[in-house]
């Protein structure tokens, strides 16, 4: 029996690609094995953004994978603008790096944008120009050269049929946001950053942009990245969660590690939930009770203790509707940053 | 390049407010026609007043070549705020518009970006130029006809034959071109510090009207500094208006009286112009874009 | 004057004296001379006079040969605060006194009063006062010099001085004083058309004022004069010149062309 063991290793621009396989050219058991590490569309390493007396953007670091969505999540002048534009070369570093389709940003600039698509802030257009004219306009910045009738499809997903020919002086702000979303995929970038998506827009288009998300990453495989105020929203399409404040990191990861299972919020709903809350007050599960912010209620419990809390409320004969463990990132975000509710959450 | 200058050109030639150019300076040009048809005379007299006293002069004084020439003296002082309207408005339309931080984020160098910018307020100017000369100076000879071009200067005056007159429009027209893209470039540069347009184009006709008054002004401690400022040399068109003469004061036609003087105030708008776009270049390259 | 020494004289005479020993024969035969001479003087001024006059019409007969003329010429302006080229130019003439200088889509620049005060009309004058004021000399050429005064107080000449040529009946020369336009030269040159008094170069001198125009008509910066060279400028006299080509003389000539 022979038994071979490879190991290769492959280093290019900071990114690490370890094969592993094994053979066997005797009968027996035989097997190979690859692994690949999943590669990074983006690694940012210590960066920092000073502006005069102010800092910006103070030594963070974090990575996006390819496929991730990734959820950027801070408050109000927590850096998390300054970082999209530094990503897209709009804002020069004052100290960091930031490497890009395992190129170094600073220096292959042209390459790594021809792969990213961005909509920053309201995504403004030449408003004398239609729809059409736009896009083909910034295709051509992108460096490609689209048909008509590709054009036209790219409109179409966005939901402009029909608008084509319009000057976007006369679009809604929804409009303009879809023409924005269309402008950063004409070039079929395999990273869109998207940095506050759903500003402005009314339910549908906020829901419209989340479709769309779900849609980008998961039938056609992009990497991206959201800045977001709408936490709701970063819950149900990000994969992985960065938070900043004051410039910083302060936790990145993703849902299951962000959240710690001890310490799951559990939304209890009942036919009579004023009767069971009384019930709930009077026993062992008191000190889990958090402070309502509707009809429900909702304890602090262990996760692995849900089904226990299920029990005792059928067994005091409460008619449950649901028991069901809640992730809340605004929680979490309110937790981990400086923030604080500057109003009591209205409970009644 | 060529690519972005296109993409340049067809943004300022689709909006709408560049054609506000075209549009005054044709009622400006119309009405200066208008008014010297109408009593051309009377101007006339009052230019040649000074020299009635001791000549008669006779023949068709108010011809085509007269009539651009008045138009160029008056035009080229307010050119200048169309121009920048234009250039000054590049960088900082479309920072106000919001459009700069998608333009920069595609991947084209910030010095491409910025040069085919100024080329296309270049060729912008250059338009601009052709409609004056095409409206000021074809049009006028259409309705006023040819004939010797009478130039009344501050200590004489110059009588340049009619066969000697067209060369001359030529070379002050691409002279007037040189002078209206230094006020370009100064727009353009200024229109870098703003997310406004009227900061930069305020700015930029600020400028022009205080460099030319100290131009303007015979004062001594302003003399000094005269030769610095390129709104001295702006109006250095005049120069190709202008013959020698021989010993027997006999013009000397096809002759200039100052060539190297022409040439001085080129290179000189030429440095302005190279320095208000290379620096333009350097800061943008360097510059944050939070708009 | 006569009366004693006379008296003196006739007694001697009377006595059998020789006269040409006597003192007061040659004191009277001086003062005859003198009265004779006065006389003679007087007489030939009187025949002067009319000299000039007919002299001046001669003059004007030989002019009047010319009814009318067109000639092509080149014009030559020379005033210090001017720059102009040598232009080619077209005059007509008809009599009595029409005339016309014409540049072709061109601009002419002449003394005041234009160039249309000729030799022609300087003796157009039909009432005038001629003078004879002496000789002199034009182009080495030996002239007499009359004074036409004109007797008409409306007539814009005040005064004419011609330098005439008598041998020739052409006017070499002439200073006019006008009433307007001040008093300048005319310098006269003459070829092939003397015959008709029709001069190759016609030279007209006249003084001229100083000339500046303010920044805010010309809009310029600089002057481009220099001080020293504006006192240059100043008092100084101007100079036009036509040269004349060829004549095309008494063929006709509308009058549309003075218009």
């Amino acid at each position: 029996m022979l038994f071979s063991e490879g190991v290769l290793c492959l280093t290019a621009n900071n990114q690490s690609f370890i094969f592993y396989f094994s053979f066997s050219i005797f009968p027996g058991p035989t097997f190979a094995g690859i692994i690949v590490l999943m590669q990074n569309i983006i690694t940012v390493t210590g960066l920092t953004k000073q502006f005069k007396n102010l800092t910006a953007v103070n030594n963070l670091s974090f990575s996006v994978n390819e496929g991730d969505v990734y959820g950027f999540l801070g408050q109000n002048g927590a850096g998390k603008s300054t970082t999209i534009r530094m990503l897209l070369t709009l804002i020069r570093p004052t100290a960091g790096s930031i490497n890009m389709f395992g190129l170094n940003q600073q220096h292959y600039r042209k390459q790594v944008l021809q792969q990213t698509g961005a909509v920053i802030e309201k995504p403004d257009v030449y408003k004398y120009l239609s729809a059409y004219e736009n896009l083909k306009l910034f295709a051509a910045l992108s460096g490609i050269k689209p048909t008509q009738n590709e054009l036209m499809a790219q409109l179409d997903m966005v939901g402009l049929a029909g608008r084509e020919h319009h000057k976007v002086k006369t679009f809604s702000q929804g409009m303009k946001q879809r023409l924005g979303i269309a402008i950063a995929l004409v070039h079929n970038p395999r990273l869109i950053v998207l940095d506050e998506p759903t500003n402005g827009l009314d339910p549908q288009g906020i829901a419209d942009i989340r479709n769309l998300i779900l849609h980008l990453s998961r039938e056609r495989g992009k990497t991206i990245v959201v800045s977001s105020h709408l936490l709701s929203e970063i819950e149900q399409v990000a994969t992985r969660v960065l938070i900043i404040d004051k410039g910083k990191k302060v936790i990145e990861g993703t849902a299951a590690q962000l959240f710690d299972p001890s310490q799951t919020i559990v939304e209890v709903d009942t036919l009579n939930n004023e009767s069971a809350l009384v019930q709930l007050q009077q026993s062992r599960w008191s000190d889990a009770l958090q402070p309502r912010r509707s009809q429900t209620i909702l304890l602090k419990i262990n996760r692995n203790s849900i089904p226990q809390l299920h029990a005792w409320l059928v067994q005091q004969g409460i008619q449950v509707m649901s028991v069901q463990p809640r992730h809340s990132l605004e929680d979490l975000f309110l937790q981990v940053t400086s923030g604080k509710q500057h109003v009591e959450a209205f409970t009644n | 390049m060529w690519k972005l200058l296109q993409i340049e050109l067809y943004k300022i030639f689709r909006r709408p407010r560049t054609y506000i150019s075209f549009a005054a300076i044709t009622a400006l040009i119309l009405v200066v026609q208008v008014g010297l048809k109408a009593d051309g005379e009377t101007y006339i007299n009052f230019v040649l007043s000074g020299l009635k006293d001791s000549v008669d002069i006779d023949g068709k004084l108010l011809n085509g070549y007269f009539v651009c020439y008045v138009i160029l003296q008056l035009l080229l002082i307010h050119v200048p705020l169309l121009i920048a309207l234009i250039a000054a408005d590049m960088i900082s339309g479309e920072a106000n518009m919001g459009t700069l931080r998608l333009m920069v984020a595609k991947p084209i160098s910030r010095e491409q970006f910025i040069l085919a910018k100024f080329l296309a307020s270049a060729v912008y100017t250059f338009v601009l130029l052709v409609w004056i000369a095409i409206t000021g100076l074809l049009l006028s000879l259409w309705i006023f006809g040819t004939g010797d071009l009478f130039v009344a200067k501050i200590s004489y005056a110059v009588q340049l034959q009619s066969n000697d007159v067209f060369w001359r429009y030529c070379g002050a027209f691409c002279f007037a071109y040189l002078a209206m893209l230094t006020v370009a470039a100064l727009g353009f540069f200024l229109s870098l510090f703003a997310e406004n347009s009227i900061g930069p184009i305020v700015a930029t006709m600020s400028i022009v009207i205080f460099f030319t008054i100290i131009s303007t002004m015979s004062i001594p401690i302003f003399q000094k500094i005269q030769p610095y400022l390129f709104t001295t040399h702006m109006v250095n068109w005049k120069e190709f208006f202008d013959e020698k003469v021989n010993a027997n004061n006999e013009a000397i036609l096809g002759s200039i009286q100052n060539p190297q003087r022409i040439i001085n105030s080129a290179l000189v708008l030429a440095a302005h112009i190279v320095g208000f776009v290379g620096l333009s270049m350097y800061l943008f390259k360097r510059k944050d874009v939070l708009s | 004057m006569l009366g004693p020494k006379f008296q003196a004289l006739g007694i001697k005479l009377l006595s059998g004296q020789n006269p040409f020993v006597l003192t007061e024969y040659k004191i009277v035969m001086k003062r005859i001379l003198f009265l004779v001479s006065l006389f003679t003087f007087h007489f030939s001024l009187l025949t002067h006079a009319q000299d000039m006059t007919e002299l001046v019409k001669k003059v004007k007969a030989k002019l009047d040969q010319v009814n009318d003329y067109q000639a092509d010429g080149m014009l030559k302006t020379d005033i210090v605060f001017i720059k102009a080229p040598v232009s080619k130019i077209k005059v007509y003439f008809k009599k009595p006194n029409k005339f016309r200088l014409k540049k072709e889509g061109g601009i002419s620049i002449l003394p005041k009063g234009g160039v249309s005060v000729t030799a022609g009309n300087i003796v157009d004058i039909n009432s005038f006062v001629a003078l004879a004021a002496g000789d002199a000399e034009v182009d080495g050429i030996k002239v007499k010099m009359v004074k036409v005064l004109p007797t008409d107080e409306n007539n814009e000449v005040v005064l004419a001085t011609l330098y005439i040529d008598e041998a020739y009946l052409l006017i070499r020369k002439a200073v006019i004083t006008t009433k307007e336009n001040g008093t300048y030269e005319i310098g006269l040159t003459y070829g092939k058309f003397a015959a008709y008094a029709l001069p190759d170069k016609v030279v007209f001198s006249f003084n001229t004022k100083d000339y500046k125009l303010p920044k805010g008509i010309t809009l310029e910066f600089d002057d481009n004069v220099k001080p020293g060279d504006m006192n240059k400028m100043k008092n100084k006299k101007g100079k036009v010149e036509i040269t004349y080509s060829s004549y095309i003389i008494n063929k006709g000539i509308d009058d549309s062309v003075f218009k």
